[in-house]
């Protein structure tokens, strides 16, 4: 079968919605509500965040959902265990994201097994960089046909763009700017020339952008310049304050996608 | 056996540079440049001045007769409590703020857990002006107040860190936030040989003075500049790398560094990393971290905030792998007891870390002919309030 990230951009190429949320948040078993719901409002891909100890990444928000996810339980073999039976339900592609850490404990060629088991298409681990995936599992995770999703920043120079797109399978993830997550940018701080300059490369893969998309501005805005984008932290801070989210996730997905 | 670096910034199958892409361009100039840099005969000469008529290099050898006597055997102490700002830190501190000003960066991030290399840092920023801005651990900001002070005194921005334990662990994690978020002007002066390559190579380096100097003093004192054993305690191990540096070849020579084991290592209140943990990736490196079996990394303990780290260097975690140093633990209780011993016998109160190297000498068993060398990496001055309330002087 077709890996559903590329079913995915074969049917679809602009204005691509990406919603990311730590799973164990708020609660320990939201995990399959929040993605049918997300699913359901029309959301076109999602990243499954995987909580750690130390997201050296991730700004405020998402430490604090990662922090509240260990706290209730959540773990990996939690995870996998709660995703057994997501594939009868979802048929959106869906990425895990994290640090590379806890995979090397679960083990990485179990973590493949169960990403194949469960339908996971990607992973998204920021702090594993080309030069180590390369030399230490790309062979591992074509095996399994999971994408690795690589990040490219404002300051990635372009000759290791292109190795970065050679490198990739799905799409690339583009940092919009030098932050962690949840910046809280406004669109008019993105970078325009950068993502311009990357418009201007060509690459191989589509791209969607993230890291300060909060709003159906600067939803819109990076929209214009890759095939879509993905929000974070103003989910998390969405869900944090709504105990019954059914609405809220409505809500959010149609206040992003300007339908409210 | 070759115990240094390779090209890929590995040793044996510790080390690496898992970073986000964010960081990439900055460790990527330092991987590129700082051994030209370093070795270069300007960057040298201005470091080697700066070591001696700043720092006060070299530090003294000194021999302790009656802490000898007490053990009946011959014990030295690298007198690194001696050099500027009252520890090791310094070393490197020097090196990281020469080699940022040839990057052309104007503003220096650091962690810090017991505030020596806060400290540090903050002088050397003070000594060429620029800008300085420290993490350190709520909690260590309660503990470690003087060091604090002395920070803001030279003009540094002190920003407590409230997540996690509050501790080095966490101070570390905003400090490379910060670096995400200013990767332009900021150079991070990592104080440990922790973090991604080249960090512990770098900073191992630049704290290799302590064994380079040590070779010679020893040769003048006993006429052979190889000691039997060389003791230095280890929390990220920089202290250690640059007591054990030019030694690492030199296989006769015993090297043993001592991590805090808190309340015992297995208490569940402990800081003995290599004793404790498994292989895992922390800060950049691939090394041995303090973590559960789902790879969440645990919170360690230490009565002393510069050895509460649930990392290692991963220079350490290869030379334990290999067997080519020993690594052993003290105890709060056993470290009070020695930091006492040294203070009543030598007149010295150690620092807190340091006195962890000294209890090894109640664990070894060294002859009377043997030549100990302790790395006394610090002053106890910032560890008064703790002494103070463990022994209720």
């Amino acid at each position: 079968m077709q890996n559903r990230i590329d079913q995915l951009f074969e049917k679809k190429n602009k204005n691509i919605l990406s919603v990311y949320f730590t799973a164990g948040f708020p609660g320990l078993d939201n995990t399959v509500k929040i993605i049918c719901e997300l699913q359901d409002n029309g959301v076109d891909l999602i990243e499954i965040g995987m909580p750690f100890s130390d997201p050296t990444a991730d700004g405020p928000t998402l430490q604090y959902s990662n922090n509240i996810a260990l706290k209730n339980g959540m773990s990996l073999r939690v995870l996998f265990k709660q995703l057994e039976d997501i594939r009868e339900k979802v048929n959106i592609p869906l990425i895990l994201m994290g640090y590379t850490n806890p995979v090397i404990q679960f083990g990485v060629e179990a973590f493949c097994t169960k990403c194949k088991e469960t339908g996971i298409d990607g992973i998204i681990l920021p702090d594993l960089p080309l030069e180590e995936y390369k030399q230490n599992y790309s062979e591992l995770f074509n095996n399994y046909d999971l994408y690795n999703i690589l990040l490219v920043s404002p300051n990635t120079r372009p000759e290791r763009i292109v190795q970065i797109d050679s490198a990739s399978k799905g799409f690339i993830y583009i940092v919009s700017s030098a932050s962690t997550t949840g910046a809280g940018k406004k669109s008019e701080d993105f970078s325009i020339d950068y993502f311009q300059r990357l418009q201007g490369m060509r690459l191989k893969n589509p791209g969607l952008i993230g890291f300060g998309i909060s709003d159906r501005a600067t939803f819109e805005n990076a929209c214009n310049y890759a095939q879509g984008a993905i929000v974070g932290s103003a989910f998390i801070d969405a869900l944090k304050q709504d105990s019954d989210f059914t609405g809220s996730i409505k809500k959010f997905v149609n206040k992003i996608r300007g339908m409210s | 056996m070759n115990y240094h670096v390779n090209e890929k910034g590995y040793y044996g199958s510790f080390g690496g540079a898992w970073i986000p892409e964010m960081m990439f361009p900055n460790i990527d100039e330092l991987r590129r440049r700082y051994i030209e840099i370093i070795e270069s005969d300007a960057f040298r000469s201005e470091f080697e001045n700066l070591l001696k008529d700043y720092a006060g290099r070299p530090s003294p050898l000194y021999y302790a007769a009656r802490l000898s006597e007490h053990y009946s055997t011959r014990i030295y102490l690298k007198r690194e409590d001696l050099n500027h700002t009252g520890s090791h830190k310094i070393n490197n501190t020097i090196g990281q703020i020469l080699l940022a000003e040839k990057l052309g960066k104007t503003r220096i991030i650091a962690e810090t857990g017991a505030g020596q290399h806060g400290v540090a840092t903050a002088t050397v920023c003070a000594l060429k002006g620029i800008k300085c801005v420290i993490y350190m651990g709520a909690l260590d900001v309660s503990r470690q107040a003087p060091n604090v002070k002395k920070m803001k005194m030279l003009g540094a921005e002190v920003i407590p860190v409230y997540s996690g334990n509050q501790t080095l662990k966490d101070a570390t994690n905003e400090a490379m936030r910060d670096w995400i978020c200013h990767p332009d002007d900021t150079h991070y002066i990592i104080g440990s040989v922790v973090g991604p390559h080249p960090y512990p190579d770098m900073v191992a380096r630049f704290q290799s003075v302590i064994s380079k100097e040590m070779k010679l003093q020893l040769q003048e004192k006993t006429g052979n500049p190889n000691p039997t054993r060389i003791i230095a305690c280890v929390g990220g191990g920089s202290n250690a790398a640059g007591a054990f540096y030019h030694y690492l070849e030199n296989e006769e020579v015993e090297l043993i560094g001592v991590e805090a084991a808190g309340k015992g290592i297995d208490s569940g209140e402990t800081a003995a990393t290599l004793l404790v943990g498994s292989p895992g990736v922390l800060h950049g490196s691939r090394t041995v971290l303090m973590q559960n079996e789902d790879g969440q990394v645990t919170e360690p303990y230490s009565v002393s905030a510069g050895l509460d780290y649930p990392g290692i260097g991963p220079l350490h975690a290869f030379l334990y792998e290999r067997g080519r140093a020993k690594y052993i633990s003290a105890t709060d209780d056993e470290v009070m007891k020695a930091a006492l011993l040294l203070t009543k016998k030598e007149g010295i109160i150690p620092a807190l870390e340091s006195a962890h190297a000294l209890a090894a000498l109640e664990k070894i068993e060294a002859g009377a002919d043997d030549i100990n060398v302790i790395n006394l990496s610090g002053s106890g001055n910032k560890d008064m309030e703790t002494y103070l309330k463990y022994f209720g002087f």
